[in-house]
């Protein structure tokens, strides 16, 4: 380790310390939850069966991982090659996100042994299922596409021609997936209609899930860019950044148009001014992560200013964090739950092992490669 | 044929005898409960209690009145927890029975957050020598007692009730027999028996001299639970607490050390932003 050390940057920051120490804390946590089970560490009940593994770690890890498929099809598919400086952090990040996701199901599984049963037993039928095999396939397919980086490392010419050759399909593959499992992590909570609020209930889920998760994924785009570019020295393409901001609202205004149209379809206009917990969140939801940023990101002085871009791309995040939870904990109806200091430090101890190998694959891997791929002349 | 039961709780004078049978018969071992407020004990379903005897306080005509119902799996004839399981937990038999196959399941809990009826249970381990390489399957729920049933003979519960609250029989059949009781008694039951349209109908069903809303049972829909359900009403009663509330200190202690790292977090970001702020790239349009 020291030997790699010398050879290339001096030394590590106190950040990095720190999410290696957060990061060993949260592994050694999940190794205690895998040995004394879900009763000895958890706050989970039986009318409260997922919690801030699922609520967090799972659905929002995913959404914010969107930025992968978007990007790469920016890239690949619609060939808009000046996107090519970013799609390697992009895609490098939708590889850690998407492992840390699968991860954090054999945590949260009851019999985290028996997770192959998945690829045995099959149920077509349920949504768990597509989430499941559309996860397994996609990390896949994201470790494939990222793999060059690692090639190139080593010199290894065989494997990386063969990765470049099946790369717009790898792609596309991607994109489809992709499409299947973000809306179907919006199909879990159908079923349970009962059970979860009116106020972020709706018949359409899926598809609100879909649109929320790409507006997501490409401001965490622009915050990766942005922290790295901060911490790791690089310059930052602000005009690159610009442009993926201008997307930006024209997504969130479709989903806002979208959910504002389900709601009053559905009826459920008269939740939102009952005055009670829900419909302040609500409103400090739609408000603060959906309405602003739109305003926000419209505007050219915040798209040619990395720390406006910057703030309103925390911004979308958040809201998408908050939807996130509001559906999946706090809207849910259920016994009363708050994490334990064991469920919230494997999920700190997740975010930070995310954070560690992303900072480590930087400095050591060409992540930041400005060059043109050889195949998309 | 679909197999059905029926419940008159009229009849019901809340001696548990189907509770016992249906721990005897299984092989359910007992639990050490405590007492906490009703006469429900335990006071839900768990892993090893799959039939149990509620008790609801119901006022009636000015006059307090203790009435019994028995809440087990009702085999829904659209069953949610088949639909969502990933791995095919749960069959649908031939006779209509739902039954399970616990050593297929995973553990992602999506049949008890579906079921509307808080069925299914998977054992929370706390007990260290069941943890993590514990292979016996721990997802459970009435089976209607299938074994039994298949070989001819009633369900342990109901070949146990001494006063005939409980029917086995055709679900078609007792249907006609719970409208012949309703209309041979007039003013003895609600005019609605439970399970016959919920959810798309089930073999259990129900007939009480109270509303059901009274006993605690949930009001549901009568479209079968599927993702091509649109908004029911936002009503989901029947969920208890099974452990203690939770405590101030615990939210506390955990929002503060939450909101300490954030804070850190964010004055780190912040930092790092600023330090390079001399290299800012502002484009010219």
């Amino acid at each position: 380790m020291t030997a790699v050390v010398q050879q290339s940057k001096p030394s590590f920051g106190a950040g990095t310390i720190i999410l290696a120490g957060l990061s060993f804390f949260g592994f050694v946590l999940m190794i205690i939850r895998w040995a004394t089970g879900l009763g000895a560490t958890t706050a989970l009940v039986d009318s409260r069966g997922w919690g801030i593994w699922i609520g967090f770690d799972v659905l929002c890890g995913i959404a914010l991982a969107a930025g992968a498929f978007s990007v790469a099809a920016a890239v690949y598919i619609f060939q808009l090659k000046e996107f090519y400086p970013i799609l390697r952090p992009t895609v490098l990040t939708g590889f850690i996100g998407y492992g840390l996701a699968a991860l954090s199901i054999a945590i949260d599984l009851g019999f985290p042994h028996r997770i192959w049963h998945l690829l045995i037993y099959w149920n077509v039928h349920s949504p768990l299922f597509e989430v499941g095999w559309c996860v397994m396939t996609y990390v896949t397919v994201l470790g494939l596409e990222i793999s060059p980086i690692v090639f190139e490392k080593f010199n290894l010419k065989a494997p990386l021609k063969l990765i470049r050759a099946i790369t717009i399909p790898l792609v596309i593959l991607g994109v489809i997936l992709s499409t299947m499992h973000q809306s179907s992590l919006g199909t879990l909570f159908l079923p349970m209609a009962s059970r979860v609020n009116p106020l972020w209930y709706s018949a359409i889920l899926p598809i609100l899930f879909f649109i929320s998760a790409v507006a997501a994924g490409l401001s965490m785009v622009i915050i990766e860019a942005s922290l790295s570019a901060a911490g790791l020295n690089h310059r930052l393409e602000v005009r690159l950044l610009g442009k993926i901001a201008k997307v930006i609202p024209y997504v969130l205004g479709l989903y806002l148009g979208i959910r504002a149209i389900d709601m009053l379809v559905a009826g459920d206009l008269r939740y939102m001014f009952t005055g009670d917990l829900f419909s302040f969140l609500f409103w400090a939801e739609v408000i603060l992560g959906v309405i602003l940023p739109i305003i926000l990101f419209s505007m050219p002085t915040t798209r040619k200013n990395r720390y406006r871009m910057f703030w309103s791309a925390v911004l979308v995040v958040f809201g998408l964090i908050f939807n996130r939870i509001n559906i999946s904990l706090v809207g849910f109806d259920g016994a009363p739950y708050w994490p334990t200091w064991q469920e919230l430090f494997i999920s700190i101890g997740m975010v930070s092992i995310g954070a560690l190998v992303f900072v480590l694959a930087s400095r050591y891997l060409a992540v930041f490669s400005s060059h043109s791929p050889a195949n998309a002349e | 044929m679909s197999v059905g039961a029926l419940i008159d709780l009229t009849r019901c004078i809340g001696c548990r005898s189907c509770q016992v049978a249906c721990k005897s018969w299984n092989d359910n071992p007992g639990e050490h409960t405590s007492f906490w407020g009703t006469y429900d004990n335990p006071p839900t379903l768990t892993p090893t209690t799959w039939s149990l005897i509620k008790f609801a306080e119901v006022e009636v005509k000015g006059a307090v009145r203790l009435v019994m119902s028995k809440i087990q799996c009702m085999h829904c004839l659209n069953p949610a927890c088949i639909a969502v399981c990933p791995e095919q937990v749960y069959q649908k038999e031939e006779n209509g029975i739902v039954t399970l196959e616990g050593d297929k399941c995973i553990g992602c809990q999506n049949c008890m957050k579906v079921c509307p009826f808080s069925v299914p249970h998977i054992n929370w381990v706390d007990n260290p020598d069941l943890a993590f390489v514990n292979v016996e399957p721990q997802m459970t729920k009435c089976i209607f007692c299938f074994d039994r049933v298949s070989n001819g003979m009633e369900p342990a519960c109901i070949k146990a009730c001494p006063t005939d609250a409980l029917v086995f029989g055709d679900r078609d059949e007792l249907l006609v027999e719970a409208r012949r009781r309703m209309a041979k008694f007039p003013g003895k039951y609600v005019d609605h028996i439970y399970g016959e349209k919920e959810v798309g109908g089930t073999a259990w069903m129900y007939l009480s001299p109270v509303p059901f809303e009274a006993l605690g049972f949930a009001s549901l829909p009568n479209e079968p639970i599927d993702v091509s359900q649109y908004k029911p009403s936002y009503l989901y009663p029947g969920i208890e607490k099974e452990r203690e509330p939770v405590s101030p200190v615990n939210i506390g202690v955990t929002s503060g050390l939450l909101g300490l790292l954030a804070g850190a977090a964010s004055i780190i970001a912040l930092r790092q932003l600023r330090m390079k702020k001399t290299d800012v790239e502002v484009p010219e349009e």
